[in-house]
């Protein structure tokens, strides 16, 4: 027990302000708009989108990664089962373009409303399971979702189904390719910002307290639970809206790969551990590495998953926090103003 | 009569899974780890005998001396060498870590193997059987797995309790810190139960080849069933675990049943099922204690 006169004395009020920015978040800040803005007007300067097909992909997985590393990260919700979302939403497109006749791409943001509903009861079986039993819990959910479209006859049960030419028929093959993009794009960049936008708000600090230490922060007042369910759904529903981007650019699936936990989960996991677990800027790091290994690996796909889940694993292991960490331990820059940091003011 | 031919062959097969469940079990409760790559471990396992019982010409009964010892080797030496450094307050790097070597020997199998179904020939056991009634008869095979879960089971319990490495594994579980200065090693403990988790392992990933066809990608269906066994049972219950085990086993043949009657449900979708609802109604297991809070 310390003696209470140890403490270092109170400081004057208003001799240090709390700062969340400085000249490396502005420069990553511009950067990352420099970039969005480039890559939205791809359309112009790609215009055999020979680039764009091969970025829509990536793009979708910043977004899911964004939202897994806001759960494991942030929240210390491990899940295993973001997969459930993706085919929810893939499966709620199919529903509203094909079945109910809505507009495909209008429907998008009702895909994230349906992951949203399911999250809900999802969240109340798996909460009552902790870390990796957590995790497990998760996917067993995600295998009877999937197991429960492969039984319904309404939704195709286990065969192919996909997106009609008379569903898709009233937009050109141009515009259909720049609105993917755009919709790709815009779940990438909105996942990074609504990340940033969590973590600079109370729930944001509320988390972070949780994650270090759950009972001290229930000590000072913070609503665990409130926090985590909070950020649960946020995920669920950008989850939900990518895989319905996912199926306006595959335009058919069927429900193994819809749920599939490698394609959607497995390798969201790995980009996320490479880049970085627990920070803004990883996730955008690890979809370069996966990216590039991409390209060098030609889309032999046991082989990517091979590759990716050994330097995972051993990021996990040996470099707990992923190239971020490693930036860090040079310098410790952060490329999105999330941190709060106490500067001394100025004697006048 | 079909429905308690059912529940017989689905208290058999719940043998089966407990074996699946018993290494989670021990691993979790000595040193709080989840292992997601242990599903993925039974079909190496499985697969190490196809290898053996090819090279050497031997039964799969025989491979199993040769996959076993080779199975354990190989848990050691990933858990001291390895694991170890995840092992910490935050599970995250441990979760991590081993969904990722599960995924990794997913693929390594699938390049190794193809994705063809494989099955191990146990030779004539596999089909004879002990007629009970019209409706109903026991299968040796079913039967030797049931028992040899149990003895498992009970030999696991004997060591823990009786043992010296077992009273190191009990005290390591409680504190670690006070039993490393008791003069435990906790590296080691940790690499021996890992060793013997893998073993049990590989034991229910043969069986399973002797008794099913399986694939590269069953792993993670092993896994399910295992950790639903594991938290029907009650975490930390060994004999829970064999409840969980005979319950698991007795939906899936249950499920089936109702699958080739209605055409509706199927056996892993009702084994499931039966688990949520344990979760929502005894979060704690049937038959383990409430948690302490630490």
């Amino acid at each position: 027990m310390s003696p209470v006169d140890a403490r270092p004395a109170t400081p004057a009020p208003g001799a240090y302000r709390i700062s969340r920015s400085g000249i490396d978040a502005t420069v990553g800040t511009i950067v990352f708009a420099a970039a969005a803005v480039v890559l939205a007007l791809a359309p112009w300067w790609d215009a055999d989108a020979g680039l764009r097909t091969k970025l829509i992909p990536i793009l979708l997985y910043l977004s899911l990664a964004q939202m897994w590393n806001l759960l494991a990260g942030f929240a210390g919700l491990v899940s295993v089962g973001q997969q459930m979302f993706v085919g929810v939403g893939m499966y709620a497109l199919l529903s509203f373009a094909e079945d109910q006749g809505l507009d495909p791409y209008l429907s998008v943001p009702l895909c994230g409303l349906v992951a949203v509903l399911l999250s809900v009861p999802v969240a109340a079986l798996a909460f009552r399971l902790k870390a990796g039993y957590f995790a497990i819990g998760t996917w067993v959910i995600a295998e009877v979702v999937r197991l429960f479209v492969n039984e319904w006859g309404y939704l195709g049960g286990g065969t192919v189904r996909g997106l009609t030419p008379a569903t898709l028929g009233s937009y050109s093959k141009a515009t259909r390719q720049d609105v993917t993009f755009w919709l790709a794009l815009a779940l990438a960049v909105g996942a990074t910002l609504v990340v940033v936008a969590v973590l600079r708000s109370r729930v944001g600090l509320a988390l972070r307290a949780v994650r270090d230490s759950e009972s001290g922060a229930r000590g000072l007042g913070v609503d665990a639970t409130r926090t985590k369910v909070l950020v649960w759904l946020i995920a669920a529903f950008w989850t939900g809206c990518t895989g319905a981007v996912i199926l306006l650019n595959t335009t058919s699936t069927r429900s193994d790969s819809a749920f599939s936990v490698s394609q959607w989960t497995a390798l969201v996991i790995f980009v996320v551990v490479i880049g970085g677990v627990g920070s803004t800027t990883g996730p955008i790091f690890g979809v370069i590495v996966y990216f590039a290994l991409d390209q060098l690996l030609d889309n032999a796909d046991t082989w990517r998953f091979i590759v990716l889940g050994t330097i995972a694993a051993l990021f996990a292991v040996v470099a707990p926090t992923g190239l971020y960490g490693l930036i860090q331990k040079w310098k410790p820059l952060q490329f999105f103003p999330v941190r709060r940091t106490l500067v001394a003011r100025q004697p006048q | 009569m079909v429905w308690v031919n059912a529940l017989v062959q689905g208290l058999l097969l719940g043998g089966l899974f407990a074996l699946f469940a018993t290494g989670l079990s021990l691993a979790f409760g000595v040193m709080k780890f989840v292992n997601l790559a242990h599903g993925d471990l039974a079909i190496l396992g499985a697969f190490l005998a196809v290898s053996t019982t090819a090279t050497l010409d031997i039964s799969p009964w025989l491979a199993l001396l040769v996959v076993v010892p080779v199975m354990a080797a190989l848990g050691y030496l990933l858990q001291r060498y390895f694991f170890n450094y995840t092992i910490g307050d935050n599970p995250l790097p441990s979760i991590l870590v081993t969904f990722g070597l599960g995924v990794v020997i997913q693929n390594a199998l699938l390049e190794r193997y193809s994705a063809d179904s494989r099955g191990l020939d146990a030779g004539s056991v596999e089909t004879a059987s002990i007629k009970l009634t019209d409706g109903i008869s026991i299968g040796w095979l079913p039967l030797i797995v049931l028992l040899v879960a149990v003895g498992v089971l009970v030999g696991l319990q004997l060591f823990v309790s009786r043992t010296r490495l077992g009273r190191a594994f009990r005290a390591t579980s409680d504190d670690p810190v006070t039993a490393r200065l008791m003069g435990v090693n906790d590296r080691n403990v940790y690499a021996v139960v890992m060793a013997i988790a893998f073993a049990t392992v590989a034991v229910a990933g043969v069986f399973l080849g002797i008794r099913q066809t399986f694939g590269p990608s069953d792993g993670p269906a092993q896994l399910l069933v295992g950790f639903e066994a594991v938290v029907i049972g009650g975490l930390g219950s060994l004999w829970g675990t064999l409840l969980g085990g005979a319950i698991i086993g007795v939906a899936q043949t249950v499920g089936n049943q109702v699958d080739v009657e209605t055409g509706w449900l199927s056996g892993p979708l009702l084994g499931h099922l039966i688990f949520l609802l344990v979760l929502v109604f005894k979060p704690n297991g049937l038959l383990g204690r409430s948690r302490r809070t630490s």
